[in-house]
């Protein structure tokens, strides 16, 4: 049922509005509004009910586990929350933040340094609202970069075959043409074809280390070598740093520029789909170009740098200061790690991927890359199952759900037919990783006896499976329906 | 494998070009190529009038998992596109060589020489599997 | 050791199974120079000591009474928006691609696209952006793409847009060789004077922008400007707010023919100002364009069974799936920050967000009328004005403004920078947060500053 079917007329949250005065807006008739907008009438039991019922209907970190390799599916503290969200720090209008927030524009100082360390970048800058924006500022940074060297033939971004969709969707977006180079055997870039499709037409290269497919590129060194001698520049797409934080940082690495994922490696929460953060940090040579608003502390004041000292930065990419309350968050979560906190995230991590691929592989599963380590994530590849049982990895997803799991990341990276990408993340306990492996033994031998319960799956849900040809062929998008 | 008509000329894009009266070319995606998209649920068609090159990407098709740029075969100008496929964008999977994306007035005709026919159609196809 | 769970014997155990000798062995493909050691960081916090630093710094925020918009405004939020959004199965749940799973978003998304598609006028809205200037980055990206009858990748762009949104969009476009033209305003009315487009008529113009309330707060002729546009071969993209849109008419209606795109920041409904962000950008479209329209598109169907369920659709536009063609490379968007909306507009109904509107506009009047009625000071433009609006101090604004914030007001926005052809003006909102006692107190120090400068609180 939605929210528009439980309306009726004259119904109304009755305290949540101004009194009626009876006063007629002093606009001219032909600008007003002749007919109310469509939205619910209904009393605020009716809305606290509606919406309180519709997110029982979902799988949440709070209530599943969520090994959604690529997502960093951590637990969200409940702290950052609820600190975050202090009236002190929730009534700051973004135009007074000089003058009257001070103590957000402490934490948010100290975010970029602390990022900075982590990351071994010389500047940070926290004003993306999400990784692709990170990834377009990056692009756009190194875009600024060879223009201010008057290298205007870099007009290519290479990008490898296995990287996530954002990186060549934001190279696009930057600009520039997108070269894909391809992936060897082992997972790692391939340095001949890296080789050959590197000249002076090239602007840059975007990697993440451990890589998309759950590895990490031992040649880093050497490809940013080929790439640097070129004259490109290295992005590092840090949506994989759960792996290796506190324990390798991406400037040690030979990159000029990076991102994070604040909703990933930080813990900020996904929402449903967002709000997230993706600051980007640079090294000496990009500093001038970062976007803005980026905090400065002068004695024990803090403010924002204007256009006018970093007249070269590529400028703003959002309204105001970024995903502030998502800053807020990912600080208070930083500052309850430490040092020793972040190194044990890439441990643990690490530890829980290992040991949760080595009782796939025991329980009969496919890994991708038999001879290499797990970095945070693994892929096992389903293609013998389809193969033989005319099961999909699709399918496979679907009957995990009636396990009370979140199925994995199916379909990426694209290289792998059939895959699973699984990252178990540090929070989640030996028990829960044992049960998970259960359920796949379980499925697995469903596939082989029953295949049919997995192709009509998920059955225990409020929803069978869904109709997505007749959702895209004939679109209903908003109510009510044509 | 999917259908392939003797008398058609492929790409290995996956297109099918059929030339017609009046200099005109037909053109459409292989029976094989809508069996890897799956249920196509939309048609990007170019414009009447737009002029393309060879090769020049043109049109697109979507299913609910991918999204496949169309490539014409030939240098021209884009005389028709196939309207009804509006409303059934599945008549694609249904007969990938009734439902035609698009037709072009061709500068030159002899650029369906580079073409492949249906047996090294056939061959490329497989070879990428 | 903060939210990890495993015990000294579940390490042992794990590692055994592994035939690993340690977890260090679990590194052992990272080249040996590429670790690094022990990094500069401020030691571990346990919550307590964190609880403690954080109260300390929303201490440091000094509170000041608010009566300043421009692109951000302080509406009362009920309390039931935040405790049914910050529950943990829609706080810490996941972008909905396993839809079976995700129906209580999705069905939320849905409502959602349904309510702003309703308030705007369109046919259809997406499921967010980033914020209302990114919004409109993507709706000029999307007319220009959508325009087929337009070569050139020209769009007009009002001085009367948000100057902030203008630079967002420049940094944006400008590496996809668009032009943006800026469009004059009348510096009498605070309008874009409709004559301005006359040496446009006849060219080639993909879309032009047209912002309603715009940002001095005045009420564009959006009738005149879309028939402009729709006879001269361009898309009209409106930028609006959607607390007016409950009291004045919406993009769908502005015209002959009703604007094509219509975006702006959803910030007003429920969103608290949180410094700056998270808020939340929306785009809404006519049927037509549906297939340019980026970000996610949530869509009703059936399942198996035949039973109405919800899904994300259109997929294959996204980034995940065209890559370097996609129509934007967003991902992540602004989830939780919709569900809070989609919460606020269910419980405010078109009678409680009318009355908003109608709050807050006419208490701008009344602060209006109280400045002006200070000797020296004036109204800069005429009106008619939503909930902000201008005046002009004999004093430096500069002035003005620290001394409003010495006396506890944060006086608005000052527009000395960006249009310094206004004099000392400054940008005032009022809302329905502000009582009377208020607006008389912000008129008196104004007052008190006007005819006493130099004067310390």
């Amino acid at each position: 049922m939605l929210i528009f079917d439980r309306s009726r007329r004259g119904r109304a949250a009755h305290a949540q509005f101004p009194p009626e005065t009876g006063e007629s807006p002093t606009v001219p008739d032909g600008l007003l509004r002749k007919t109310p907008p469509a939205l619910p009438e209904v009393s605020e039991l009716d809305a606290v009910r509606h919406y309180t019922r519709l997110s029982q209907q979902n799988y949440a970190i709070d209530t599943q586990f969520y090994p959604l390799g690529s997502c960093t599916m951590k637990y969200n503290p409940k702290a950052c929350h609820d600190l975050a969200s202090l009236p002190g720090f929730l009534n700051v209008h973004p135009l007074g933040l000089g003058r009257a927030g001070q103590g957000t524009l402490a934490c948010l100082y100290e975010l970029q340094e602390i990022l900075g360390e982590i990351t071994g970048m010389a500047g940070v800058s926290l004003a993306c609202a999400a990784g692709a924006q990170g990834e377009f500022a990056g692009v756009a940074m190194i875009r600024a970069y060879h223009r201010s060297r008057d290298d205007s033939a870099r007009t290519e971004m290479l990008v490898p075959d296995a990287a996530h969709g954002t990186n060549p969707a934001s190279a696009s977006m930057g600009g520039f043409r997108v070269r894909e180079v391809a992936t060897d055997s082992d997972g790692n870039v391939d340095l001949a074809a890296l080789d050959e499709a590197v000249g002076p037409q090239t602007a840059g290269i975007m990697l993440t280390n451990p890589s998309t497919l759950g590895v990490f590129d031992r040649h880093i060194q050497a490809i940013a070598d080929i790439v640097h001698r070129a004259g490109g520049l290295l992005y590092y797409d840090g949506a994989n740093l759960n792996a290796i934080a506190g324990k390798v940082r991406p400037g040690d690495m030979g990159f000029d520029v990076i991102h994070l994922n604040l909703h990933k490696t930080f813990s900020t929460p996904h929402g449903g789909g967002g709000p997230g953060a993706g600051p980007v940090g640079v090294n000496d040579k990009l500093l001038p170009f970062l976007p803005l608003p980026v905090a400065v502390k002068e004695d024990s004041c803090y403010r924002m740098l204007t256009e006018t000292e970093r007249p070269h930065s590529i400028g703003h990419l959002i309204t105001f200061a970024g995903n502030v309350g998502v800053l807020l968050r990912a600080y208070v979560y930083v500052r309850m790690l430490g040092y020793e906190g972040l190194k044990r995230v890439a441990e643990f991590s690490t530890l829980n991927a290992n040991y949760l691929l080595k009782k796939l592989i025991e329980a009969g599963f496919e890994p991708a890359f038999p001879q290499r380590r797990a970095a945070h994530e693994f892929i096992v590849t389903l293609k013998r199952l389809a193969k033989e049982h005319r099961v999909t990895a699709l399918d496979f997803a679907k009957r995990l759900l009636d396990y009370g799991v979140h199925a994995p990341t199916v379909y990426f990276p694209l290289l792998i037919p059939e895959c699973f990408l699984i990252e178990p993340t540090e929070t989640e306990s030996k028990e829960t990783l044992d049960a998970f492996a259960g359920a796949m033994a379980a499925i697995l031998k469903e596939a082989e006896t029953e295949p049919d319960r997995l192709k009509s799956a998920p059955h225990s849900l409020p929803v069978r499976r869904l109709d997505e040809v007749r959702a895209a062929r004939h679109p209903d998008l908003a109510y009510p329906s044509e | 494998m999917s259908r392939l008509p003797d008398d058609l000329k492929y790409a290995r894009s996956h297109e099918w070009a059929k030339p017609e009266e009046g200099g005109n070319v037909r053109v459409g995606i292989t029976d094989y190529a809508q069996e890897q998209l799956g249920d196509v649920v939309y048609v990007e068609l170019p414009e009447a009038g737009r002029r393309v090159k060879a090769g020049e990407a043109c049109a697109v098709v979507e299913s609910v998992k991918a999204a496949s740029d169309i490539y014409s075969p030939v240098s021209g100008e884009i005389v028709e596109a196939n309207g009804s496929l509006s409303d059934a964008p599945e008549s694609i999977n249904q007969d990938a060589y009734a439902a035609w994306l698009f037709r072009v007035k061709a500068d030159d005709l002899s650029e369906l020489n580079a073409l492949l026919d249906a047996e090294s159609y056939k061959a490329s196809a497989e070879e990428a599997d | 050791m903060p939210f990890i769970p495993h015990t000294e014997d579940d390490i042992r155990d794990m590692l055994a199974a592994l035939g690993a000798a340690s977890i260090e062995a679990l590194f052992d493909e990272i080249p040996a120079e590429l670790r690094c050691g022990a990094l500069d960081l401020p030691p571990a916090l346990k919550e307590m000591e964190i609880a403690r630093l954080m109260h300390a710094r929303a201490g440091r925020n000094r509170p000041l009474l608010c009566f300043a918009g421009a692109g951000a405004y302080e509406h009362h939020i009920p309390a039931a928006v935040w405790a049914v959004a910050s529950r943990g199965e829609f706080y810490s749940a996941y972008t909905p691609y396993q839809a079976e799973a995700s129906q209580g978003t999705l069905q939320v998304l849905y409502e959602y696209q349904s309510m702003m598609a309703s308030l705007t006028g369109m046919d259809v809205s997406n499921a967010s952006l980033y914020d209302g200037a990114t919004s409109l980055a993507e709706a000029v990206l999307m007319a220009v793409r959508t325009n087929r009858k337009s070569r050139s990748r020209r769009i007009l762009m009002p001085k009367t847009v948000h100057p902030y949104y203008r630079r967002v969009v420049e940094t944006i476009v400008g590496s996809q060789a668009l032009e943006l033209t800026e469009l004059p305003y009348d510096i009498d009315t605070g309008r874009i004077d409709p004559a301005s487009l006359d040496i446009h008529s006849g060219t080639d113009v993909a879309a032009l922008v047209i912002p309603q309330v715009n940002f001095f707060g005045v009420l564009e002729a959006v009738d005149e400007l879309t028939d402009w546009a729709c006879a001269n071969g361009a898309l009209a993209i409106a930028l609006v707010n959607p607390v007016a849109l409950a009291l004045l008419k919406p993009p769908g209606e502005w015209g002959k023919s009703g604007a094509d795109i219509a975006c702006g920041d959803g910030q007003p409904l429920g969103i608290p100002l949180s410094g700056g962000g998270p808020y939340f950008g929306f785009l809404c479209c006519r049927k037509a364009h549906l297939h340019q329209l980026p970000g996610r598109l949530v869509g009703r169907t059936v399942d198996a069974d035949g039973r109405p369920g919800f899904t994300l659709t259109l997929q294959a536009r996204e980034q995940h799936i065209r890559r370097g063609r996609a129509t934007s490379n967003i991902c992540t968007n602004q989830g939780l920050m919709v569900t809070a909306a989609t919460i606020y507009m269910a419980l405010l109904g078109p009678e409680g967000l009318r009355r908003v509107a109608l709050q807050s506009h006419r208490n701008t009047l009344r602060l209006m009328d109280g400045l002006t009625a200070i000797d020296g000071v004036e109204r800069v433009f005429p009106g008619p004005f939503f909930h902000e609006a201008v005046f002009r101090t004999p004093r430096p604004a500069r002035e003005i403004m620290d001394g409003l914030a010495e006396r506890g007001i944060l006086g608005g926005y000052e527009l000395t920078r960006e249009y310094p052809e206004l004099g000392e003006a400054i940008l005032v909102c009022v809302t329905e947060t502000r009582t009377q006692e208020d607006i008389e107190s912000y008129a008196r120090k104004v007052a008190s500053l006007v005819i006493h400068p130099g004067n310390g609180s």
